[in-house]
This record gives C-alpha cells, sequence and structure tokens, in this order.
C-alpha cells in the first residue's frame, strides 16, 4: 500500500467531492457508527470510495474505559464492517460513553487508576480479538481536574500499548486544548508522547467556551486548525517524523476545496518533514 | 484514608449529573467545576442533533428551537440504546402526540411517523426488487397461493382523518404549503428501490394488503382481508397491486408451489 500522507475526515455532504479527489496521499476518516447500518446508500457510497482512497474508521462509543465491556453485538457489527472495508486504520478514544445499557453521546474522562487501566487493556483487548487486528488509541480533550489519577496521562497510554499492543492516536488539538484547560505544558506532552507508537495525527479546529471564554477551550471540530496546534505538529513531525495525518472537521461544514486546502497544509509539512532513523 | 471510588461508581455519578438540574451540581466536586457544563451541553447536544437529522420534516414545520424543547426531555426519558445514532429516535412520535403544546398541530404525529419511516428506509438492508416482468409468467391461480414478501425498505403507513402524507411530501419535495389541503385520512408508501429513498400515496386498501403479506398470507387471503377492510371505496387488488409491485413494495414471490 502506498504510504498514507495527509487524510480528512468524511461527511456524507462531500462523498461525490472525495470519490472524486486526486490528491496525492489522501484518505479519508468516517466515523465507524455512521455505518454500522444494515444497508442502504450509506453502505454504498463508502464503498465506491473505499474503491478509490485508503480508509481509516474511527470509532466514538465503544467506550474502552467503561465499566461496562463493548457490547458483544456492537463488536460483531464493527468486525463485519472492518472485513467488508479493510481499512488501514482503526482507532477510539481513551473515555468512556457507555452507562447502565444507555450511550451519552461524548467522550467522558476518568480518573486514571490501577482499576481503569485493567478495565481499559481488557476492553481493548476485547476489541482486538473481535476485529482480529489492532487499533490506535487516542488521547481525550479535558475540561476537568480530577482527583484519583495513579498515572499521568502518557504513562497510562503507554502502559496500554505496552500490555494490550494496541497503537496510538496523538490529537494534537486534544493535547493543546487540554494542556490550556487544566494547565499542563502542550510542548511537554508532545515531547514525551511514546512516537514509536503511534500510527496517526489528528488536527482540528477548535474554540473559546460561550460563557468563559479563553478560559475554557472547547474541542469543537467547527473552525480551521488554529496555528498554535500547527506549531505543535511541526514540533512532533520534526521529533518522530511523518505519521498519517487527519484534518478533523465535524460542524460548520465548509466547502470540500476549503478541507482539501487545510489537507494540503498538513501533506506539504509531512513531505518536507525529515526522515527520522528508527 | 477513604476508601478510592469505583471506576462504576465515579461513572453513575457523573452520568447522573449530566442531566441533573444545574443547581443540584455545586456539591460535587466534578459536576462543580466550569468545564462540566461542556460535557452537559455535548451530550444534549449529540443527541439533539441526531433527533433533528432523523426528523427533519418535523424541525421544518415547527422550527428548530420548538423542536428542541420538545425533544430534550425525549433525550432524558430514551437515551441512546446503541453507539450508533443513526437510528436514533424511535418513538418520538408517540412521544409527540402526548406533548401538550403539539395540540395546535394533530397531523405533527403522522409527520414524525413518515419521517421514522424514511430513516428506516435509508438505513434497511440491501434486497433485490421484485420487477413486475418477474409475475408475468406466472399463473393466476399460483399467484394468489404464493406470499409476496415485502422488501425490508418498504414502510407503509395510513392515517385515518389527518392528510398527514401530504404536509410531509409537500415539505420533502421543497412545496412546504397547507393550502388546499383535503383534511382527510390517506395513506403513504416509503421504499428504496433504487438506492435512493421515494414515496408515494396509496390507497388504505393497500396498507391493510402489506400489512397481511408482512404477516406471511398469501396473496388470495390478504387482498380478501384488504377488500373486507375497505369497503367504503370497495378498490379492488386489481387497482393499486400492479402499482405497489412497480414502487418497490416486495423483494420476493414465495412459495408458488403450482
Amino acid at each position: 500500500m502506498a504510504a498514507l500522507s495527509a487524510g480528512l475526515g468524511l461527511k456524507a455532504e462531500h462523498y461525490g467531492d472525495a470519490l472524486a479527489c486526486r490528491a496525492e496521499g489522501v484518505w479519508f476518516e468516517v466515523h465507524a457508527e455512521n455505518y454500522l447500518v444494515a444497508g442502504g446508500p450509506r453502505l454504498a457510497w463508502l464503498e465506491a470510495i473505499r474503491h478509490a482512497h485508503p480508509l481509516s474508521l474511527h470509532g466514538v462509543s465503544l467506550s474502552l474505559a467503561g465499566s461496562e465491556a463493548p457490547d458483544a453485538s456492537t463488536l460483531m457489527q464493527l468486525a463485519a464492517l472492518v472485513r467488508r472495508f479493510e481499512p488501514a486504520l482503526v482507532s477510539e478514544h481513551l473515555a468512556w460513553s457507555r452507562q447502565a445499557g444507555t450511550y451519552l453521546p461524548d467522550l467522558l474522562p476518568f480518573p486514571r487508576s490501577a482499576e481503569a487501566l485493567a478495565t481499559v487493556c481488557a476492553n481493548v483487548g476485547r476489541v482486538q480479538d473481535a476485529l482480529g487486528r489492532t487499533i490506535a488509541l487516542e488521547n481525550p480533550s479535558h475540561y476537568l481536574t480530577l482527583d484519583g489519577h495513579d498515572w499521568s496521562e502518557i504513562e497510562f497510554l503507554a502502559e496500554i500499548a505496552r500490555r494490550t499492543g494496541c497503537a496510538l492516536l496523538l490529537d494534537i488539538n486534544n493535547v493543546y486544548v487540554s494542556a490550556r484547560n487544566v494547565g499542563l505544558s502542550a510542548e511537554r506532552y508532545i515531547d514525551s508522547f511514546p512516537a514509536d507508537r503511534v500510527v496517526e495525527i489528528h488536527l482540528a479546529g477548535h474554540r473559546a467556551d460561550a460563557r468563559l471564554g479563553e478560559r475554557l477551550l472547547v474541542d469543537s471540530h467547527d473552525a480551521l486548525v488554529a496555528d498554535a496546534v500547527w506549531a505543535l505538529f511541526q514540533r512532533f513531525v520534526d521529533r518522530a517524523g511523518a505519521r498519517p495525518t487527519l484534518i478533523e472537521r465535524d460542524a460548520e461544514l465548509p466547502p470540500f476545496a476549503v478541507l482539501l486546502a487545510e489537507r494540503q497544509l498538513a501533506h506539504g509539512r509531512l513531505v518536507a518533514s525529515a526522515p527520522v532513523a528508527a | 484514608m477513604a476508601e478510592a471510588e469505583s471506576l462504576a461508581a465515579f461513572q453513575r455519578r457523573f452520568a447522573a449529573a449530566l442531566f441533573a438540574d444545574v443547581g443540584a451540581l455545586a456539591a460535587d466536586d466534578v459536576a462543580a467545576q466550569p468545564g462540566f457544563a461542556v460535557y452537559r451541553n455535548t451530550v444534549m447536544r449529540g443527541a439533539l442533533d441526531a433527533l433533528a437529522a432523523n426528523y427533519p420534516t418535523v424541525v421544518q414545520i415547527v422550527g428548530v428551537a420548538w423542536f428542541e424543547e420538545a425533544a430534550a426531555p425525549f433525550v432524558r426519558m430514551h437515551l441512546p440504546r446503541e453507539g450508533s445514532l443513526a437510528g436514533y429516535g424511535e418513538g418520538l412520535a408517540d412521544f409527540l402526540a402526548a406533548f401538550e403544546p403539539s395540540g395546535d398541530l394533530p397531523y405533527l404525529p403522522g409527520v414524525a411517523r413518515l419521517d421514522r419511516a424514511w430513516t428506516e428506509s435509508h438505513l434497511a438492508a440491501d434486497a433485490p426488487v421484485l420487477a413486475a416482468h418477474e409475475l408475468a409468467g406466472i399463473s393466476p391461480q399460483a399467484l394468489l397461493d404464493a406470499v409476496l414478501v415485502p422488501h425490508p425498505a418498504a414502510r407503509w403507513l395510513r392515517f385515518e382523518s389527518l392528510p398527514a402524507f401530504t404536509i410531509w411530501r409537500r415539505h420533502r419535495e421543497g412545496a412546504p404549503t397547507f393550502d388546499d389541503l383535503a383534511w382527510q385520512g390517506e395513506s403513504g408508501l416509503v421504499v428504496r428501490p433504487a438506492g435512493e429513498v421515494a414515496w408515494q400515496a396509496i390507497d388504505h386498501a393497500a396498507v391493510v394488503f402489506l400489512d397481511a403479506c408482512a404477516q406471511g398470507l398469501c396473496v388470495a387471503d390478504a387482498a380478501e382481508r384488504a377488500e373486507a377492510a375497505d369497503l367504503e371505496t370497495a378498490s379492488t387488488p386489481g387497482a393499486w397491486l400492479p402499482a405497489l409491485v412497480a414502487a418497490g413494495a416486495f423483494a420476493r414471490l414465495e412459495g408458488q408451489t403450482r
């Protein structure tokens, strides 16, 4: 397979544009949940796009940090999707969303305790066993200061990767937003993230909270990637080399050409990055 | 030192605070933080956006603000049961029927049922559509004894006394007017014959016929039930069955033994 360069999050509004896109190294990422359906035009479109481009399946609801194990029938559906579309990348979040059999449509935080570590490792193992492949785990955005952390997030992710063999997805906008919200150094986070495990990078826009302003940044995916996030991206690529990099946009969707231009910026930086010795 | 809270206990407490009254959050060290509002907003926003996407005609009629005020209590009572929100919102029509402010819009639950039918049709399993020419070589008796199996993406609805289907289709087709409506009952069919969802008005008798087909009754018995149910207009299957087949309402003919 040709190397993946910069990719784009794919929305139904852009199916036709994505299908026709000929940008070098482009690939497309979809939320897996939107395709966990029995049939119909969504799957037909995804099949056509998969025929033309590499694909990434990004899960948002497996609730890997949930005390309830992922739903077995959902895992079977997801496994069928993976078999059918043979995605280059499959990823999920270090978060939870399932509670008492219901889904809270968000990526929720938790104390990184020894119990949570065992829970996440067991759930990642279940998913990887069901899919017959490794997945990449993404660092989430933070808006709260929680008690009960036994591990730093980086140590926690590295330990999960070590125990389960999973890869990591570094979301640089999440790093920036979290660092600002809970008072950490984004640079130090980027510099100490286990680069050898990173198979994908996410870049997205954020927004200052409507009520609290710049004191609280929201990972809104509804704007251009911020300059500070581009700088952190460059910092990581300078250290670790190129990785498949996604421009994520989930709201205030602009024309495809605008997204493609932003994607070209990431592509340019990846192409210009110096090879890094393994 | 207090015993550490279990992961399950933390998550129960967190989930409860997502929907608690704002005034009840001050005593909780997690939920009292300003950033907790981001999670409260995102969870409700995610569910409301999924509902609005699945009930676009209802939103078109009542507006976003009215819709979200009506849908928020639905979300609290019926949180998603699946991680995929593509099919979220089953039961919203019944909820709207019992929702007091929709009293002035008696057709709204019917419109919601049609939006739901569209979503179900859109997401349903793929299957070939029974074509009229496939019936051409079958003897009349064999056809009467066989079972017409409805297509997995076909949905049919009857509205006893309101033109909900016409209201819905006018909004879907870009002519959202309430002028010149015949305020009487009607029935509609939603299908997905060639990749995209389509719809058309059908006879009340055709709805009874399709219900009977879905129960596995043979064509003869289904037709008898349809004729018995629709004595007023006394339409016969010959008047509407070819149109159902042409619309793509059926997947196949089963059990034609003779």
